[in-house]
C-alpha cells in the first residue's frame, strides 16, 4: 500500500493552533521510513491522519492503498485492520483479563472469525513478536514485565495482519538491552509479516541504522525528506529544531571539514567499513 | 616533574581525610552500609550494598530495568526503610523516623513523569509546595521560588500552567519544585526517560551547572551518554553493585555491560568497531572526542 | 474532549481575578441562591442574572465564548432535563397531542425555565473557575471550613485533595483522548448499537484509564512526600488573600442582583 498525502493541513477548532501546515509526503509501499521531530512538531498528529483517528483541515489527497480518506464512505473499519497503529508507551492500553482476551480485541472488532481461526491469529501474533503462547495466553497483561506488556500490546495490533504498521516511539523508556530487541524485532517484521513500518522517533541514531527513509518534521512542515545519509549530511542547525545529529554524520561532516572525504551511509557499520578502507588507502 | 602532580593528589587527599576525621564524617554526605530491601519476602531488590557519596559528587548509577535502582533512589530519602543494613544522610539514619522530615530536605527526588509530580495549576504555586512543607515564612518563601526558578531557567514562565509547557519545561518546574527545598543532594529518578533531545539536553545541562556549583548529583539513568558527565558510575544489576569506576574505567568493561543488559555510549562503540578492524585508536566516551581521535589518525596520513 | 472548559483557569490579571477566592465562593453560592430566587415563569429575573454574568466577564477579562462553552460540558444534562418536562409535564392547556404525546404550555414553559436556570448556575459557577486558580480555590475552600476543624473535619486534606483533582483534570483528559484513539485503531467501535453495546464498548477505556490513574496517584504520593509534605502541621502559605475594596464591590453589585430579583418577582 503507497501512501499518498498532498497539502495536508490540520489545525485544532476555527482559530486554533495549525499542528500541520501544507504537508506533502509519498510513501511506498516496503519503507521502513522514520519521522523524526521533536515534541509539537507535529509528527503525531500527521500519523493519526493516516487511519482517520483525526481527520485533515484541508487536504487535497490522502491515500492509503486503494482507500481515499478524505472520501466520506471511506471505509475506516477496514483501513484500520490493514494499518496497525502502535501509540507511544502502547502497554498502557491494556485492558483485558487474559493476555490472549487482549491480543484478540482488535480481531474481534475486525471480523467474526471462529473460534479456531481466532486461536490460530492470536497465537502467531504473540509468537511473531517473540513471546511463548502457551506460557502467556492465560496470564494477566498486568502481571507481565514492562518489555512483555510492550510486545503483547505490539502483537494486539499485529493481530489482524496489517500491511503498514505504524509506531510513535517504539522503544522509549526501555533500557539499553530491551531497546536492542524491540529494534531488532522490528526488523524482523520488516518486509516479513508487514510490508512497510512507518516510526516516529527522536533518536537519530536509531533511524540512521534502520530507515531507508526519513522525513524531518519542524513546526508542521517537512524540513527535508528522502535517504538518511542525503538527509542528515547536507543539513545544518539540527539543534536549533530541536534534535541531534546522528553520529555517523557529525564525524563524516567534521572530517570533510579536515579534507577527508568517507564515501558511505549512515550506518554505523558501513561507515566503519569505508572509513578503515579509507585509512589503509591513505597508508 | 612527575612527582609533583602526585604529591598534589596525596596531599589534598590528606587534606581531605583531616577535615572528614575533624568533622566526623560530614564530607560524605550519604553512606550506604549493606543495604538490602524487598517487597515482598523473598524478591530482594537491593542485596548487600555498599555505597558512599561524597558532598559535590556528580555519581551515576546505571541498571536494566528491574536492576533496583529506582528503589535505590527511594532509600535514599526514606521513602523505603533498608530491611537489611542502613542509609546515613549527612550523618541521619533514614530509619529514624525523627529524622524523616530533615533528610527529605537535604535529599531531593525529582522522578520519571513529569506530570505526575507537579501538585499545583500554576508554575510558582508547585514550586512554592516545598517551602511551604517545611514552614518557610512568605518573603522566604518568594526567595526560593525566585532561587529555583532561575536554577532551571524557567523564571518566565512563572505564571503558565504546567500542563501547557512541553516535557522538558515541566520537568524543569519539576527540578524547581525540589531545589525550593534547598537540598543538598539532588537525585534524578530516570527524570530525562520520557523527554525528546531537546528536553533532554536542558535538563542535563542544568544538572551539570548545578553540580559545579557544588550540588551533589546523584543521576539514575539509561541513557549511556548522560553518563559521561559523571564524576563516579555505578552499575546496579539485579540488585547488586557489579561495577563501580570513573565513566572511562566502567565502559572500557563492555562484555560485562552488555551481560547484565547495558551498552556503551555510541561514540564508544563506534570506536569499539574500529579498534576490532585493527585501527589504533584511542579510548573515547564523546563524539567530540571520537573525531578528535579520528582527525589524528587521518593527520598521520 | 478538549474543549471543556469547567474547571479551567483563564490566565489574566483583571478587577474579578484579583478578588479573595474566599468572597467570590461565598458570592458565587449567592449567586445561584439568587438564581433560584427566580419565581416560576418570571424571566425578567434571568434577564437580571445574565445581566450580572455579563458585566461580571466584562470585568473579568475572560473572553465572553470561553464562559458561554462551559455549558457544553453539561448540555446533555440540560437537553434531558428540558425534554423531561416537555413529554411528562401534563399540568396547563395542550398544545400538541399525537398518540401517546401530549405537550402542554406549562411544561414547555417550565422547560424553557429550567434550561435557563442550568445555564445561569453554570455559567456564574464557570466564571468562578475561570477566575481563580484551583490553588486559590482550594485554599479559599480551606480557609472558609477551617472552623469544621473544631469537628475533628480534615478541611486541610480535603482542600487539597480537591485542589489536585482539578490540577490533574487536563492531565487525565489527555489521557483519555489517547486511550480512545489507541483502541480505536485496533478497531473499537463507541458509536453504533445500542445502549448495552456501547457501556460494554467503555470498559477498554475505563480500565486502562483506573489504571493509569492509579498508577499516577502512587507516583504523586511519593513525590509529595519527597517534598516534605506531612499534612498541614507546621505548613505555611504562600499565596495569602485579603479582603479588598473590590470584594466589597461584588458584595454590593450582588446584593444589586438579589434585590432586583426579587423586585422583578413581584412584577
Amino acid at each position: 500500500m503507497q501512501i499518498v498525502c498532498k497539502n495536508l493541513t490540520f489545525a485544532y477548532g476555527k482559530r486554533g493552533v495549525t499542528a500541520v501546515k501544507n504537508l506533502s509526503l509519498t510513501i511506498d509501499e516496503g519503507e521502513f521510513f522514520g519521522i523524526i521531530g521533536e515534541t509539537g512538531s507535529g509528527k503525531s498528529t500527521f500519523i493519526q491522519h493516516l487511519n482517520g483517528l483525526v481527520k485533515p483541515t484541508t487536504c487535497d489527497e490522502l491515500t492509503v492503498g486503494e482507500f481515499n480518506l478524505l472520501d466520506k464512505k471511506c471505509d475506516y473499519k477496514k483501513l484500520r485492520s490493514k494499518i496497525g497503529m502502535v501509540f507511544q508507551y502502547p502497554e498502557y492500553q491494556l485492558f483485558a483479563e487474559t493476555v490472549f482476551e487482549d491480543v484478540a480485541f482488535g480481531l474481534k472488532n475486525f471480523a467474526s472469525l471462529t473460534k479456531e481461526e481466532t486461536e490460530k491469529m492470536v497465537k502467531e501474533a504473540i509468537e511473531v513478536v517473540g513471546l511463548d503462547y502457551e506460557k502467556i495466553k492465560n496470564k494477566s497483561p498486568f502481571d507481565l514485565s514492562g518489555g512483555q506488556k510492550r510486545r503483547v500490546a505490539i502483537a494486539g495490533v499485529l493481530v489482524t495482519k496489517p500491511e503498514v504498521l505504524i509506531l510513535d516511539e517504539p522503544a522509549s523508556g526501555l533500557d539499553p538491552e530491551g531497546k536492542e530487541q524491540l529494534l531488532s524485532l522490528l526488523h524482523s517484521l520488516h518486509k516479513s509479516f508487514v510490508k512497510t513500518i512507518i516510526m516516529v522517533s527522536h533518536d537519530m541514531n536509531t533511524v540512521v541504522e534502520h530507515c531507508t527513509k526519513v522525513a524531518l518534521f519542524n513546526k508542521g512542515e517537512i524540513y527535508c525528506s528522502g535517504r538518511p545519509s542525503e538527509v542528515f549530511f547536507k543539513l545544518e542547525g539540527l539543534e536549533e529544531i530541536g534534535l541531534e545529529q546522528p553520529l555517523t554524520g557529525y564525524l563524516k561532516k567534521e572530517l570533510e571539514l579536515k579534507g577527508v572525504n568517507i564515501e558511505s551511509d549512515l550506518t554505523v557499520d558501513d561507515f566503519v567499513y569505508n572509513l578503515v578502507k579509507k585509512l589503509k588507502q591513505g597508508s | 616533574m612527575f612527582y609533583i602532580p602526585f604529591t598534589c593528589e596525596k596531599f589534598f587527599w590528606v587534606l581531605k581525610y583531616n577535615k572528614s576525621i575533624k568533622r566526623g564524617s560530614l564530607l560524605k554526605i550519604i553512606e550506604v552500609k549493606n543495604l538490602t530491601y524487598a517487597y515482598a519476602k523473598g524478591k530482594e531488590v537491593l542485596k548487600n550494598l555498599n555505597i558512599e557519596i561524597e558532598k559535590g559528587e556528580f555519581v551515576a548509577i546505571i541498571g536494566h530495568n528491574g536492576s533496583g535502582k529506582s528503589t535505590f533512589a527511594k532509600l535514599l530519602n526514606a521513602l523505603f526503610v533498608p530491611k537489611e543494613g542502613e542509609v546515613l544522610v549527612g550523618g541521619l539514619n533514614t530509619k529514624d523516623k525523627n529524622s524523616v522530615h530533615e533528610i527529605r530536605k537535604k535529599v531531593g527526588v525529582v522522578f520519571q513523569n513529569p506530570d505526575n509530580q507537579l501538585v499545583a495549576s500554576i508554575v510558582e504555586d508547585d514550586v512554592a509546595f516545598g517551602p511551604e512543607n517545611i514552614g518557610a515564612k512568605r518573603e522566604e518563601i518568594e526567595e526560593r521560588i525566585n532561587f529555583a526558578l532561575d536554577a532551571v531557567n524557567m523564571q518566565e514562565f512563572r505564571k503558565r500552567t504546567p500542563t501547557k509547557l512541553s516535557g522538558g519545561q515541566k520537568q524543569r518546574v519539576a527540578i524547581a519544585g525540589v531545589l525550593a527545598i534547598k537540598p543538598e543532594v539532588l537525585v534524578l529518578d530516570e527524570s530525562t526517560a520520557m523527554l525528546d533531545p531537546r528536553g533532554r539536553r536542558e535538563v542535563i545541562e542544568i544538572v551539570k551547572d548545578l553540580n559545579k556549583k557544588g550540588m551533589t548529583v546523584i543521576l539514575i539513568t539509561h541513557y549511556m551518554e548522560e553518563v559521561v558527565n559523571a564524576d563516579r558510575v555505578i552499575v546496579l544489576s539485579e540488585g547488586e553493585k557489579i561495577l563501580e569506576g570513573t565513566p572511562k574505567q566502567i565502559f572500557a568493561k563492555k562484555e560485562e555491560l552488555t551481560r547484565v543488559g547495558l551498552s556503551l555510549p555510541p561514540a564508544t562503540i563506534l570506536a569499539d568497531k574500529l579498534r576490532e578492524k585493527g585501527v589504533n585508536i584511542g579510548e573515547v566516551l564523546t563524539p567530540q572526542e571520537l573525531k578528535e581521535e579520528l582527525c589524528k589518525l587521518f593527520v598521520k596520513i | 474532549m478538549k474543549d471543556v472548559s469547567f474547571g479551567q483557569y483563564y490566565n489574566t490579571t483583571s478587577f474579578v481575578h484579583k478578588m479573595d477566592a474566599r468572597v467570590k465562593i461565598l458570592l458565587s453560592i449567592a449567586y445561584i441562591v439568587a438564581v433560584f430566587l427566580v419565581k416560576e415563569f418570571h424571566f425578567y429575573g434571568f434577564l437580571a442574572a445574565f445581566l450580572f454574568i455579563v458585566l461580571t466577564t466584562i470585568f473579568s477579562k475572560v473572553p465572553f465564548f470561553s464562559v458561554l462553552r462551559s455549558v457544553k460540558g453539561i448540555l446533555f444534562f440540560v437537553i434531558f432535563s428540558a425534554v423531561l418536562q416537555i413529554f411528562f409535564n401534563t399540568a396547563g392547556e395542550v398544545v400538541f397531542s399525537w398518540k401517546f404525546i401530549t405537550i402542554t404550555d406549562k411544561g414547555l414553559l417550565k422547560a424553557g425555565f429550567i434550561v435557563c436556570r442550568i445555564m445561569m448556575i453554570v455559567m456564574g459557577t464557570a466564571l468562578l473557575t475561570l477566575t481563580t486558580t484551583p490553588v486559590e480555590l482550594a485554599d479559599g475552600i480551606e480557609s472558609l471550613l477551617s472552623p469544621l476543624k473544631l469537628i475533628k473535619f480534615p478541611v486541610h486534606e480535603f482542600a487539597l485533595i480537591m485542589s489536585i483533582a482539578l490540577r490533574f483534570i487536563p492531565t487525565l483528559m489527555e489521557e483519555t483522548d489517547r486511550i480512545i484513539k489507541a483502541q480505536k485503531a485496533r478497531g473499537a467501535d463507541f458509536e453504533s448499537g445500542n445502549l448495552i453495546k456501547r457501556a460494554k464498548a467503555m470498559i477498554p477505556i475505563l480500565i486502562p484509564l483506573l489504571v493509569s490513574s492509579f498508577r499516577r496517584a502512587d507516583e504523586l504520593a511519593d513525590a509529595m512526600d519527597a517534598r516534605c509534605y506531612s499534612g498541614s502541621k507546621g505548613r505555611t502559605k504562600y499565596k495569602k488573600q485579603r479582603i479588598t475594596y473590590r470584594d466589597i464591590i461584588g458584595f454590593l453589585v450582588l446584593a444589586g442582583l438579589i434585590v432586583g430579583i426579587v423586585f422583578l418577582n413581584g412584577v
